[in-house]
């Protein structure tokens, strides 16, 4: 029994020590870095420079604005595609198939897709020459808002629909037919059964978009044409351009901050 | 009853599953405040009459009436019926409250109207202060409390019940088979209840549908269908019985095990083959002058109010007998019966002449 309980705390040690030292060097250090840094001025001294500079100066808070306004817009276009396309998967007969059918463009390469639509959207594309068909004319479908918008949508709509149509899934279909003979219609059993026993997917679904969403920057820069300019380009072209370290780190916690907000707004009870 | 019209009808009700027939040109009709049981093994089709009634399956042929009026294509949500789930189906998203408000909700009470509604329920089934409990928080038992408040806070002209007690312990089953009829008499409404459990059956019900295979094999009142099973299935599900081969020799004359017995059944062809059922309650053991029947005792067990015996004729048939007094294995003894303990079963017998033939030759 001790031998046992030895070995497995020996396992449990191994485990937890691989573990954490995986979580310091790539999690904990590297945040600790970006902290550091964002505290640095440029003459390497500890400052709030930075924060100051970012809070005060009126482009980087419409940016950060931006950010969370697009990222919103975004997540709510995805919903309000991935729910209804989730709940009809689910009462498919071979719903395994079509969800595989969902996600199998998330193995393709992020910066191909976005390619793809440029192809798509651009003026000599399909669609542009579908509307010259029909008599409407062409049309500059790229570097707009709402093409960054539906790109950026397409993108997300996998990660939305695997956690709701997961949480729909587990929905005891009774449940439905329950309600159904308790005199609610179909309208009436989604509102008060199935969207209330769905909101962990759709809340998981959420976390998963908005996130992402806050710092997208090669969507921003192909389809907006650096049009939209969120935090996500702000930070790259700190990093990549301007080589302004210390202020892109800013930038990054500052995004981190509201990260953490939106899992604390969107968490389990 | 005044009232003539059954409040359910089914005529002619043909359901299949691909190539399964579910259901087999099902005739029945129900009258409204009495109690029935849909009872069958697994796969007989009673839940899936009990679906057909609340509007969760279509019919592929045949009417089903409500009243009078076809209710063939009507949604569930517009019957007047409602349905006790076999797994309860309670919102795991609601409290005890919100689960039996669900129904007046919808229907547009007023909030008082819905809490005088949830709360009169709630007592009914003697849950009075449970109402903010959530649904985790509750016994099997109490969350079936739960779903037969939330079906009748409804006000159903029906309220079906599909094998709802199938999941409680003996004891407690045995409490709500006598507090569901006692609701039933309460509230003087239709319970169509399903179980697989004959003894349920036999306890609860006004009348019984005995099912197997999709086809109504029998229906009556609880002792109609113990005294006087049709056929072999409805012997044999309903409670313990002896079968044995026979042959009616004439009008209350039956030949079985080489001998003649005097019987109370008759309307069959003379020298008709049958099969005879004696119960083994009606058994006595007695000694072998005075046995109609020779058995050697095989096997004995003590059930508390009586002894299990196991004995065999010399024709080899099994006896089974349920005796007072016990007995020894390896023993012979008589087994004695009365005339009318001897019930005849004519082979694939319709139900219609069954009844036919049973009220000519009844007293």
């Amino acid at each position: 029994m001790l031998v046992n309980k030895n070995k497995f705390s020996f396992t449990r040690l191994t485990f937890y020590s691989t573990y954490g030292l995986w979580l310091l060097l790539f999690v904990i250090a590297p945040l600790m870095l970006l902290l550091w840094q964002s505290l640095v001025g440029s003459d390497g001294h500890l400052t709030l420079q930075n924060y100051q500079t970012f809070f005060v100066s009126g482009t980087y808070l419409t940016m950060a604005f931006n950010s969370v306004w697009y990222a919103f817009i975004i997540t709510a276009v995805t919903l309000l595609i991935s729910y209804p396309a989730a709940y009809i998967i689910n009462s498919l007969k071979y719903k395994q198939f079509w969800l595989l059918l969902i996600i199998l463009p998330t193995w393709i390469n992020l910066l191909l897709k976005t390619y793809a639509f440029i192809g798509i959207l651009a003026k000599t594309g399909p669609i542009n020459q579908l509307a010259e068909s029909l008599g409407l004319g062409t049309h500059q479908l790229l570097f707009s808002d709402w093409s960054f918008i539906i790109v950026a949508a397409y993108i997300e709509i996998p990660f939305m629909i695997l956690p709701i149509f997961n949480s729909l899934t587990d929905i005891d279909p009774v449940l439905e037919q329950a309600s159904r003979d308790l005199g609610a219609n179909r309208w009436q059993t989604l509102k008060n059964v199935i969207w209330p026993l769905s909101l962990p997917g759709v809340k998981s679904g959420i976390q998963a978009v908005f996130i992402p969403s806050l710092s997208l920057f090669m969507v921003t820069r192909l389809i907006g044409g650096n049009r939209v300019i969120t935090l996500g380009t702000a930070i790259e072209q700190h990093f990549l351009v301007t080589q302004n370290w210390q202020f892109g780190s800013t930038i990054g916690v500052v995004l981190i901050i509201a990260m953490v907000i939106t899992m604390l707004l969107t968490r389990e009870k | 009853m005044e009232n003539k019209e059954p409040i359910i009808e089914f005529q002619q009700v043909d359901l299949s599953f691909g190539s399964t027939k579910v259901l087999n040109k099902i005739d029945l009709a129900l009258d409204a405040g009495k109690f029935y049981t849909l009872l069958g093994p697994s796969g007989s089709g009673k839940s899936t009459i009990l679906k057909l009634i609340s509007g969760q399956l279509q019919a592929d042929s045949g009417e089903i009436l409500f009243e009078g009026q076809r209710i063939n294509h009507l949604p569930a949500e517009k019957r007047r019926v409602n349905t006790v789930f076999q797994n309860y189906a309670l919102f795991p998203n609601m409290n005890v409250f919100d689960n039996v408000a669900f129904g007046p909700k919808l229907k547009g009470l007023s909030k008082d109207e819905v809490r005088l509604k949830v709360e009169t329920m709630l007592s009914l089934v003697k849950l009075a202060d449970f109402s903010n409990r959530e649904i985790n928080e509750l016994s099997g038992g109490q969350q079936q409390r739960v779903a037969i408040a939330r079906a009748l806070a409804n006000d159903p002209e029906v309220l079906l019940l599909d094998e709802p007690l199938s999941a409680l312990d003996y004891k407690l089953r045995k409490d709500m088979q006598q507090e569901l009829r006692t609701i039933q008499k309460r509230l003087g409404i239709t319970f169509v209840f399903v179980t697989h459990d004959q003894e349920e059956a036999l306890a609860m019900s006004d009348w019984i549908f005995v099912m197997n295979d999709g086809v109504i094999q029998q229906n009556g009142t609880p002792e109609d269908i113990y005294d006087e099973p049709i056929n072999h299935f409805v012997a044999d599900f309903i409670g313990e019985s002896n079968i044995v081969k026979g042959i009616m020799k004439s009008d209350y004359l039956v030949h079985f095990v080489g001998k003649d017995f005097i019987n109370v059944d008759a309307g069959m062809r003379p020298e008709e083959r049958v099969e005879v059922v004696i119960r083994p309650e009606d058994l006595d053991l007695t000694t072998i002058e005075n046995g109609k029947l020779v058995v050697t005792i095989e096997d004995q067990s003590f059930r508390g109010d009586f002894y299990e015996i196991t004995a065999q004729d010399d024709d080899g048939n099994q006896w089974q007998v349920q005796a007072t007094n016990s007995a020894t294995i390896g023993e012979r003894v008589g087994l004695t019966f009365d005339p009318e303990d001897i019930h005849i079963m004519r082979f694939n017998e319709s139900e219609n002449d069954f009844d036919a033939r049973l009220e000519r030759y009844e007293e």
